[in-house]
């Protein structure tokens, strides 16, 4: 390598461990209004209202589906265009070779095939998976994340993010354990 | 927060003491602790395992000798293999129903039930696949049936609905096993953070390194719902393509425009009875009676009754049919269907599907699990006798009486049947194996919904009231 990139270990951030939903909720809430943005919420399950929290919208997904859809369709009803008309046109009972209502079911299932792999793949992309590893998979007892507990990380390089003052603030909402977080190395970043 | 009748006399969706712990060791300790197993799944694995090489028996000889080993002929073309296919395809529809249209509308009684059914779904479609695929006749040949630039002077033709099918079925297991897979991201990330053995590389891989975080949540509701949404027309337009195969044609008792709305119905109706079928057994050796209440099976018995209710009336109205159009060939396929060679199969057919699902009306019997699973079986077998009645009961009365004939399926016939049969049971029973058969993060979340606020964290001792039934 040319460049001699900064050596690590860099601090990512606070991580709170909470016991039910609500409270989790409750001190992403707060922490929005004290003026908190680099922040993510981890729960075993979607909470309802959890996006708003953290304040964070992204509805790009619908938007690729739709894109997967229209060049579906395209492609399907172009293939069967082609097959038809261009490349083996055959004379059924002398009804025209684009007899589009007869295309419809193919161009249909195309349509459906082709937003369904968006939606699936899409989501995946957009989620940045498949990512084996994780600054946040090396919080203390991280692997409840998935079943029983809730974590709210407030990350390092959030302008007003402060070793021990935003540690104090999280305190205020009584998590079972507070803990900071290393990253070896730079990036990684919930938010960008 | 789920609105109840005051007078609604059955269990929630949830009985009993749980907590978002107890749900992961109810439902992910069977894959942890492989030991949990009733000794029932090694007898139903080894059955299904062993008809199962029935299958593989008669695809070999098959091939090698051709499908002049079925009953197959003329006038009767379409036997046992469109049968079947037609059957097993419309069993796969319910997981769809149950895991996209009730998620649209939002019935939080399919969360723990919908993993289930989507598998069964891709078993069935599974099953269903191989008849077409063999009836062929050249299996190896089978991608001729795709639209592929070839020097074979060869294409398929688009106007037919048989390539309707091949696109339509490919589509639905393609999608339903998309939405399977992205119901089980969660779940295999449970699993990786529960796992204390090398299975958890495994379960790592399957989840993606999925974490959880409230934009990973966002943006997967958003795909599950769509995906939901695309699935919902998905699985009206695969069985009423399916029903195009034949009302396309101007076979009598088949050239009707009720066929689309009535396959689906039927689809349905057999759907439920065999996510039933499994379901009542398998809620029991694996003590899941607190997440599959008896409300669930109340439900889907409404469904099974509501479903069965278009079927009859399918029934009636095909009968009115031949008698309104005025057509001879018409009216004769009706009576052929009541007092010709196969009149057995009509009468069963009404019995099957017409008469004793009625017994569904009445709420005491939709609480006992003897007699639901009794209707189930006359609802699987009269769904076969009514593809029976459809398929070859036409077929075998061609227009002219110097071409009428008979059907008479051959052991080979039988064997391949029997064969899928045990093919789906060892896929049951292998998955409730190796993969959650609920899907714990939608039930921890109705869980969440349905009791705020901290949960025990110590599960206490099993209490599973509610049983019911028996």
């Amino acid at each position: 390598m040319a460049h001699q990139a900064p050596q690590g270990p860099f601090p990512y951030g606070i991580v709170a461990e909470f016991d039910t939903p609500e409270d989790l909720k409750r001190s992403a809430n707060a922490a929005r209004e004290r003026g908190y943005t680099k922040m993510e919420a981890y729960s075993p399950f979607p909470i309802h209202g959890m996006e708003d929290a953290v304040g964070y919208k992204d509805f790009r997904i619908k938007w690729i589906i739709f894109g997967c859809a229209c060049v579906g369709a395209v492609v399907g009803l172009g293939m069967q265009y082609w097959w038809a008309v261009i490349d083996y046109p055959m004379n059924v009972g002398g009804r025209p070779l684009f007899s589009w209502p007869q295309f419809v079911p193919v161009t249909f299932e195309c349509t459906i095939l082709a937003s369904a792999f968006g939606a699936v793949f899409g989501m995946l992309g957009l989620n940045g998976l498949p990512k084996p590893y994780h600054p946040i998979f090396e919080a203390p007892n991280f692997e409840r994340a998935s079943q029983d507990r809730f974590f709210l990380l407030i990350e390092a390089h959030d302008p007003i993010y402060d070793r021990f003052e935003t540690k104090r603030f999280l305190e205020e909402f009584q998590p079972l354990k507070i803990s900071e977080l290393e990253a070896e190395e730079e990036g990684h970043h919930e938010v960008a | 927060m789920v609105a109840r009748d005051p007078h609604d006399k059955n269990p929630e969706l949830l009985v009993g003491n749980y907590s978002y712990k107890r749900m992961d060791e109810d439902v992910l300790s069977l894959i942890t602790q492989q030991k949990k197993h009733p000794f029932a799944w090694y007898i139903f694995l080894g059955i299904g395992f062993m008809i199962t090489q029935i299958l593989l028996l008669s695809i070999t000889w098959l091939v090698y000798q051709g499908i002049g080993i079925w009953g197959n002929n003329q006038p009767v073309g379409w036997g046992f293999d469109i049968i079947n296919f037609v059957w097993w395809i419309g069993i796969g529809h319910a997981g769809t129903l149950i895991s996209a249209i009730l998620l649209l509308l939002r019935q939080q009684w399919r969360n723990s039930i919908n993993r289930f059914a989507e598998a069964m779904t891709i078993f069935a479609v599974m099953c269903a696949g191989l008849y077409p695929l063999l009836h062929t006749g050249r299996p190896w040949v089978a991608y001729w049936l795709f639209p592929y630039p070839n020097v074979l002077a060869m294409g398929p033709q688009f106007r037919s609905p048989l390539i309707w099918d091949v696109f339509a079925v490919t589509t639905y297991i393609t999608v339903s096993a998309l939405f399977w897979f992205i119901g089980l991201i969660p779940d295999f990330a449970t699993l990786r953070d529960r796992a204390t053995t090398k299975a958890k590389t495994v379960w790592g891989l399957l989840s993606m390194g999925w974490r959880g975080s409230s934009r990973h949540w966002l943006r997967y509701e958003q795909a599950y719902l769509i995906l939901a949404g695309l699935s919902t027309p998905l699985v009206l337009s695969v069985h009423s393509i399916v029903s195009l195969d034949f009302a396309v044609s101007i076979v009598p008792g088949w050239n009707v425009t009720l066929f689309p709305p009535y396959f689906v119905a039927g689809a349905v109706f057999a759907g439920f009875a065999m996510v039933l079928t499994f379901m009542i057994p398998i809620r029991r050796w694996y003590k899941l009676e607190g997440m599959i209440t008896m409300r669930h099976i109340d439900w889907m018995c409404k469904i099974m009754l509501a479903t069965g209710l278009i079927v009859f009336y399918g029934y009636l109205m095909e009968v009115f049919y031949a008698w309104y159009s005025a057509n001879p060939y018409e009216l004769y396929m009706a009576e052929n269907r009541l007092f010709g060679p196969y009149a057995w199969a009509f009468v069963a057919l009404w019995i099957c599907n017409g008469i004793l699902p009625l017994i569904l009306f009445f709420p005491k019997m939709r609480q006992n699990l003897k007699v639901i699973w009794i209707v189930c079986q006359f609802v699987s077998i009269g769904m076969w006798l009514e593809r029976f009645v459809i398929i070859p009961m036409s077929l075998h009365r061609d227009y002219l009486p110097s071409s009428w004939g008979m059907y008479y399926p051959t052991v080979w016939d039988f064997g391949m049947f029997l064969g899928t049969m045990g093919f789906f049971i060892m896929l049951m029973f292998l998955f409730i194996r190796f993969l959650p058969i609920i899907n714990v993060f939608e039930m921890k979340e109705l869980l969440s919904r349905m009791r705020p606020g901290r949960q025990a964290v110590e599960p206490e001792a099993a209490s599973v009231a509610g049983k019911g039934g028996e």
